[in-house]
């Protein structure tokens, strides 16, 4: 610790003499930092962004996202409209009420314009895909995905003109009076400061710091899995909290869902979720049911399992379904463990086999008669008398082969997070904005977003702010 | 890799898109993938023709190298292609060409050899370099059978060798019957082929060659080879009615429908093939399949020489140099006759029949849909 702040005391003293060199900086390389450098580049020609992955890893966890949720008055997937008081019920149905609802409420106002500032940047579209035609009308689908759509950004910033530092790790932030000064980055083993007018931190949140997770979840953070970006270790986020930047949002909690847990610790992404849930059961470690698997229609309820699954003994499950459903939902990427009998299924799985066979085999007497099941629909076909229910889509598991699939969380992203007011600045313990810090994307969106999630918004936040907090910190310098 | 080992890799690969489905909107390959849950060699070989190699979904995957992942989209298609085109070929021998490509180069140079050392032998020295003027002026050159007789009898083999092709895609890939085809079925297939419409890198800006970013250029080559060859085509034909119905002996005037088209489908050919090798010399090598680039390569080479001796015998028909530029033409249309069913130009028989074969299966109700 005492070297560290010796190197930041000398940087310290050697900023304070030298030239701001940038305009702007952008420290990220997401959707956010990218609409910042793009919405200050119009502003000044100096904006450097700096991201902390490799070329080919550029642009965290958009590279996995799909659509963006936003208002329109008809949009090109759909003639209906999908209002701004609609999108604010949705939000506030999901999460229980934005904590800052003018930012919400700016967020969604603004929405309506980013596809078609969107398609000025470079980016394709294309119609909803199959099986997600239930957001067909509140989202857009970018051509191809979020990398897609990361490649279409850094081709404009490369068009513009701003300079891009790819492996660019920056671990800190020189800030003096609540002024910023300049950040610090290392290449290697050496350190290098860079000065700036105005930062505008768009890093993403700290899902993949295991250890942080640690604080608040003990061991068990180490049976989980991070479907994006391995970089999203919250350094960033971390030094403006401990800059007396405000913090936002429950530290412990986050977005995860059932992933199969032979998937990859990091950038796993879209494909390792499973949604063969609602068509079987789910049983812990010793073999026993814990959640009605039933219980809401699997697009609003798949973003529970995470959770769930991190609460169970070893953070492990198994989604259980037999050769009438297999096919019944979206293919997984990995094969099912399979076999002949329960018995053999639950010894393959390593589960106490008297236990799961009991659990299915009670299962199977509370859903006796049940013949068919409509997945598209709340059907309920249900269990009687059995604890936990399943309120919907309830057959028995009884034809061979059984099949199953082990479960893990899967972490999205965090909620923690800077508070911003509503020019995107970041706030101060002391209730004061910092005079040239910003913020956007994830790092910021435990101002609107507390728990759920709705599909698409985490974009919507992140290019809204992005542009925001892109145009202030141009105007800021330009001052 | 070879045989299960590559159709194993591939399904792999094809599982992976199955569950992401992120580049449904690129091209007709993904809808086809999400009506499947299992591929095996038949479904391998068909996804593998219907894809275009535009490299769209190579830049688009957050799964491509060095993700554990590895999805190399483009390059295991490729991969496969060039298997199915040997597995479909005959005889095995030849087929071997799709396997080894100095095979393929050999075929193609004792193609040459062999008509110059024949053209050579049969004409008396003097008549090759003296010049000649007005009609059947060629043929005091290389007499009218000569060319006729082996030109007919390649066409002939090549063509049965590519039907014995066509018959195995369409059982190897358990294409379903064509008939009866509805008109939609086939105004789509037929469009796509004419359009190249999948050469747009899904349906918009272009492929992604040569490299990362859209762009037309691939499109715009490959149309100029494609219609400049159906031009060359239409000019020999109309020769061929020229001479045999109107019985007007070649060389036909500057003016002449023959030369005309010839001489348009040449440059075209001539200015497409140099824009091909061009891209892909300077293409992204990490989507590329080597092996099936120097089957495009020697494909194009072979192409663009034949287009080019056949513009310079246009050019120096009336002197003393025409006879030997037209024994170097005639050589390397055998050539590219000979090597035809066993090299590059065979993807224009499997990509049309996978088209066809694509719009037959979207046009039937998904059995194997699944509906979430």
């Amino acid at each position: 610790m005492g070297t560290r702040s010796t190197t930041q005391d000398s940087s310290l003293t050697l900023v304070a003499n030298a030239p701001a060199q940038f305009d702007v900086i952008v420290v990220g390389g997401g959707n956010a930092a990218l609409c910042a450098a793009l919405a200050a580049r119009r502003l000044t020609p100096s904006v450097l962004l700096l991201e902390r992955a490799p070329q080919h890893m550029r642009g965290g966890n958009t590279r996995h996202t799909r659509n963006i949720r936003c208002a329109s008055a008809g949009n090109a997937n759909s003639s209906e409209e999908y209002k701004v008081e609609e999108f604010l019920e949705d939000l506030i149905d999901v999460t229980g009420g934005p904590p800052n609802l003018d930012l919400a409420k700016l967020a969604i106002r603004q929405s309506r314009d980013l596809p078609h500032w969107m398609s000025e940047h470079g980016i394709l579209w294309q119609p909803a895909l199959a099986g997600t035609l239930h957001l067909g009308r509140t989202n857009r689908w970018f051509l191809g995905g979020g990398k897609a759509l990361v490649n279409a950004y850094y081709d404009a910033l490369s068009r513009m003109g701003i300079a891009v530092r790819y492996d660019a790790h920056v671990v800190d932030l020189l800030i003096e009076d609540g002024e910023f000064r300049a950040v610090t980055l290392m290449n290697g083993d050496a350190q290098e400061t860079i000065g700036g007018r105005a930062v505008v931190v768009a890093a993403g949140g700290f899902e993949a710091n295991i250890d942080w997770l640690k604080r608040f979840w003990g061991d068990a953070a180490d049976n989980f899995l991070v479907r994006g970006t391995p970089f999203n270790d919250g350094t960033i986020l971390a030094r403006l909290i401990a800059k007396d930047a405000r913090q936002i949002g429950d530290p412990k909690s986050f977005h995860a869902i059932a992933v199969d847990g032979r998937a990859p610790k990091f950038d796993g992404g879209i494909v390792t979720r499973l949604d063969s849930i609602p068509v079987g059961v789910v049983v812990n470690r010793y073999g026993r049911r814990f959640y009605d698997e039933g219980e809401d229609i699997w697009p609003k309820r798949y973003a529970i399992w995470g959770r769930l699954i991190a609460e169970q003994p070893g953070q492990i499950a198994y989604s259980i379904v037999d050769a009438k459903t297999i096919r019944s939902f979206l293919p997984p990427v990995y094969k099912p463990y399979q076999a002949a009998s329960l018995k053999d299924l639950a010894a393959l799985l390593k589960l106490d086999i008297a236990t799961f066979v009991d659990t299915i085999q009670s299962f199977n007497r509370a859903t006796a008669g049940n013949i068919e099941f409509r997945l598209t629909r709340l059907d309920g076909v249900k269990t009687r008398g059995l604890i936990p229910p399943k309120s919907n889509w309830a057959l028995p598991i009884d034809r061979a082969p059984f099949y199953g699939f082990p479960l893990r969380p899967g972490i999205t992203f965090t909620y923690m997070g800077v508070e911003v007011d509503s020019q995107a600045r970041v706030i101060q313990r002391s209730g004061r904005p910092f005079s040239n810090v910003y913020a956007a994307g994830e790092i910021m969106s435990g101002n609107i977003l507390t728990k759920g999630y709705l599909a698409g918004f985490g974009l919507t936040i992140g290019s809204v702010f992005g542009r925001l907090a892109g145009k202030e910190a141009a105007n800021h310098a330009g001052r | 890799m070879q045989g299960a080992d590559l159709i194993d890799e591939a399904g792999r690969q094809l599982t992976i898109c199955n569950a992401c489905r992120y580049c449904e909107g690129y091209c007709p390959v993904f809808p086809a993938i999400e009506v499947r849950r299992e591929f095996g060699r038949a479904d391998v070989f068909f996804l593998a023709n219907l894809c275009h190699d535009c490299r769209a979904c190579y830049y688009a995957c957050m799964y491509s190298p060095p993700h554990e992942f590895a999805v190399n989209f483009p390059q295991i298609m490729s991969e496969v292609r060039l298997e199915s085109y040997r597995a479909w070929s005959w005889p095995p021998l030849l087929a071997g060409s799709f396997r080894d490509i100095r095979k393929g180069i050999i075929l193609a140079g004792l193609s040459i050899g062999l008509t110059i050392a024949l053209a050579l032998t049969l004409v008396v020295p003097v008549k090759l370099f003296a010049v000649h003027r007005g009609p059947g002026g060629f043929y005091t050159v290389v007499p009218f059978l000569v060319m006729l007789l082996p030109a007919l009898g390649l066409t002939l083999y090549g063509g049965a060798v590519w039907m014995i092709g066509g018959i195995r895609f369409w059982k190897d890939t358990e294409g379903e019957l064509p008939c009866p085809m509805s008109f939609r079925v086939l105004a789509q297939t037929v469009g796509d082929i004419l359009n190249l419409k999948w050469l747009r890198g899904g349906g918009q800006r272009g492929c992604y060659y040569p490299k990362a970013h859209p762009a037309q250029a691939r499109r715009l080559y490959h149309s100029l080879v494609y219609y400049g060859f159906l031009s060359a085509t239409v000019s020999t034909t109309l020769a061929a009615i020229y001479q045999d119905i109107l019985h007007k002996l070649p060389p036909y005037p500057y003016n002449s429908a023959p030369v005309l088209f010839g001489s348009i489908g040449g440059v075209a050919i001539i200015i497409g093939v140099v824009g091909l090798l061009v891209l892909k010399a300077t293409s992204d090598r990490d989507p590329a399949h080597s092996p099936s680039l120097g089957l495009d390569y020697l494909f194009l080479i072979i192409l663009g020489m034949t287009a080019l001796s056949g513009m310079l015998t246009l050019l120096f028909r009336e002197s003393s140099a025409m006879g030997i530029i037209l024994t170097v033409h005639l050589g390397l249309v055998a050539a590219l006759f000979i090597t035809m069913p066993y090299g590059k130009l065979v993807h224009s028989l499997y990509r049309s029949l996978a088209i066809l074969r694509h719009h037959l299966e979207q046009s039937q109700p998904h059995r194997n849909a699944q509906g979430h």
